[in-house]
């Protein structure tokens, strides 16, 4: 295990998409997992005094219209990002990678049944879902948990099976089926394991989107709610302000796009790095 | 051909069914009482009972279900309990502003990544492949709600030649119309350009790479003509493929864009409806846009097997 992780990096830091990639993800993650110990300013905490401040040594991106701090605001929503993207991405994995094992193992109306299943799920965008929760349950962050996970299961489905699909025509599994090992057993032991690094690279695409739709969620008022922090919400409150305080809808928009840059960026590499075969022209 | 279209067909109708059932669940059964969610939980009790009445809340679920949809098969979408006109006559005003939108974003982003995918391939390797690229990372990355705030603050705030949002309807004439337009098109464009430039790229370098590249230059073509006439038209089916795919992507931005530029849209009454609680609306709009996907889909479906006879026999690819 630790071998492969070392191939993986030598070969890596020879990419330059997985290295600024790989950084930018790195920093965004210290970032969340900083907020857990310290920030440089509780996020709660409202000054009306020192709203709409400019950038000081007191607060390093000045303040939004309640005076609470803006980097510790991009901090919390860094944290907040990450939970809803990886819970979501948990989502997906965990219904979507069985699914598409099924499917390719069994195939026939199995294998029928779960791609129109697919095709339908994905009739659904992550918005869609949302506005249909939103509608009965209110809006919330396990709303947008559930309405990017649901998107990301037919997404994992359907790359999985495809990847399936290839090992399935491997001689070791006719080895492996003429042992007398069951197709579910084969799924779990064999056919699971070579399709890691496609479900990795996925993974880490996944995540981008996910960051992606949580801020657009968050955006409309459908994800997270206050006092808890998000980027896509502190942007729909800047847009009150964009006459007065226009550098208000520059940091989390910036630090979205830049996250969700690294992310993609760090997905390509690893793509190159885990599977020479898979590099696409780029 | 005609057997595939009958199985897509067939296919599709299932897909609509499903579809409507599981808005059906999740609007009308999920809740418990539908008229309770949108009275909120200080109703009357004969408010309360009025309203399941007028609903038809009393009848049995499958024979609401069933009435639902011939319902909308008929084109009556029900009355709104907020605004109390007819649904379809809600959709039919902001049809006019939704439509265009989407179709002026299309267009755009057509416009602009079609051309500089071709750019970035016949460029492989050099500056201008690695700028084009750049763009496309960067414009995957960039929300396009926060590139719509990013436009106000231009052209709106410090320039002060667009409108910031609104819409001054197409009576106004169809420049001050299109004005309005303009900011949340090229909002909705960005990111379907920067995908769709990519898929451009990354196809036509497919394509070039081909037997049949190889003899059209053996034979002395020249690289122009190599691309025009052989690559180009190749490359371009999985671009129509995306293209259809992009369509549930571009409905979902429409939601957002228009919120974002206050658009009186099918997007922005959606969003309404949810805060009024009127799910009536909800209901009928999250079932026409699904609707509106799952029949795009298979429409590229078809403009697919057209344009590539090989895929008319083959099953799931």
């Amino acid at each position: 295990m630790f071998e492969r992780f070392r191939e993986v990096f030598l070969h890596g830091i020879k990419n330059r998409n997985f290295v600024a990639g790989g950084i930018i993800t790195i920093g965004f993650f210290g970032l969340a997992l900083l907020s857990y110990v310290w920030s440089p300013h509780p996020v709660e905490n409202i000054n009306i005094s020192d709203k709409l401040l400019s950038p000081s040594s007191k607060y390093l991106l000045g303040t939004d219209h309640f005076g609470r701090d803006i980097l510790s605001m991009l901090i919390m929503g860094a944290k907040n990002s990450i939970i809803v993207a990886f819970i979501a991405i948990g989502i997906g994995l965990g219904i979507g990678v069985p699914l598409g094992l099924a499917a390719a193992s069994q195939r026939g109306w199995t294998d029928e049944l779960i791609m129109r299943f697919n095709d339908f799920t994905l009739a659904f965008p992550s918005l869609i879902s949302a506005i249909m929760i939103t509608a009965i349950l209110g809006p919330g962050a396990v709303n947008s948990i559930i309405a990017i996970g649901i998107f990301n299961i037919p997404v994992f489905a359907r790359v999985v099976r495809g990847a399936a699909l290839n090992i399935w025509k491997k001689e070791f599994i006719l080895a492996a089926l003429s042992a007398g090992k069951s197709k579910m057993r084969i799924s779990i032991e064999h056919v699971l394991p070579n399709t890691s690094s496609v479900l990795i690279v996925q993974a880490t695409i996944q995540f981008a989107i996910g960051i992606l739709a949580e801020a657009g969620l968050s955006y409309l008022g459908l994800g997270t709610q206050p006092p808890a922090a998000s980027w896509g919400k502190m942007l729909n409150e800047a847009q009150t302000f964009l006459h007065f305080a226009p550098q208000l809808a520059i940091y989390p928009g910036a630090a979205i796009a830049f996250t969700v840059l690294g992310l993609n960026l760090f997905g390509d590499g690893l793509r190159d790095v885990l599977d020479p075969k898979l590099r696409r022209n780029r | 051909m005609k057997f595939f279209l009958f199985k897509r067909l067939i296919t599709m109708f299932i897909t609509l069914l499903v579809a409507s059932s599981v808005v059906f669940c999740v609007l009308e059964i999920l809740p418990g009482d539908p008229a309770a969610v949108m009275l909120g939980i200080n109703a009357e009790a004969d408010t309360l009972a009025s309203l399941r009445a007028e609903l038809g809340l009393d009848r049995p679920v499958a024979v609401r279900y069933v009435s639902w949809l011939c319902d909308i098969v008929k084109g009556d979408f029900g009355i709104s309990y907020t605004y109390d006109v007819p649904v379809i006559e809600l959709i039919r005003e902001r049809i006019y502003l939704s439509l265009p939108l989407a179709v002026l974003a299309i267009t755009l982003s057509t416009l602009i990544a079609i051309p500089l995918g071709i750019i970035a391939a016949s460029n492989h390797s050099k500056p201008l492949d690695f700028f084009v690229m750049i763009f496309s990372q960067l414009g995957i990355a960039i929300p396009n709600f926060w590139f719509a705030l990013l436009l106000i603050i231009l052209f709106s705030v410090f320039l002060g030649v667009l409108p910031a949002g609104g819409f001054a309807g197409w009576d106004a004439g169809i420049m001050p119309a299109l004005s309005s337009l303009l900011l949340p098109t090229v909002a909705l464009a960005l990111p379907q350009a920067a995908i769709l430039t990519r898929v451009t790229r990354s196809s036509l370098l497919e394509i070039l790479k081909e037997d049949f590249i190889r003899t059209a230059q053996a034979k002395g073509s020249s690289n122009r003509r190599v691309l025009w006439r052989h690559a180009l038209r190749n490359a371009m089916i999985p671009v129509v493929t995306i293209m259809g795919l992009q369509f549930s992507f571009l409905l979902a931005g429409t939601i957002i864009i228009e919120n974002v530029f206050y658009l009186p849209g099918i997007g922005r009454l959606i969003f309404q409806a949810i805060a009024q609680r009127d799910l009536i609306v909800v209901k009928n709009l999250v079932i026409l846009l699904a609707a509106a996907v799952i029949v795009i889909n298979f429409i590229v479906d078809m403009l697919y097997a057209v344009i590539d006879p090989r895929l008319r026999g083959a099953q799931n690819v």
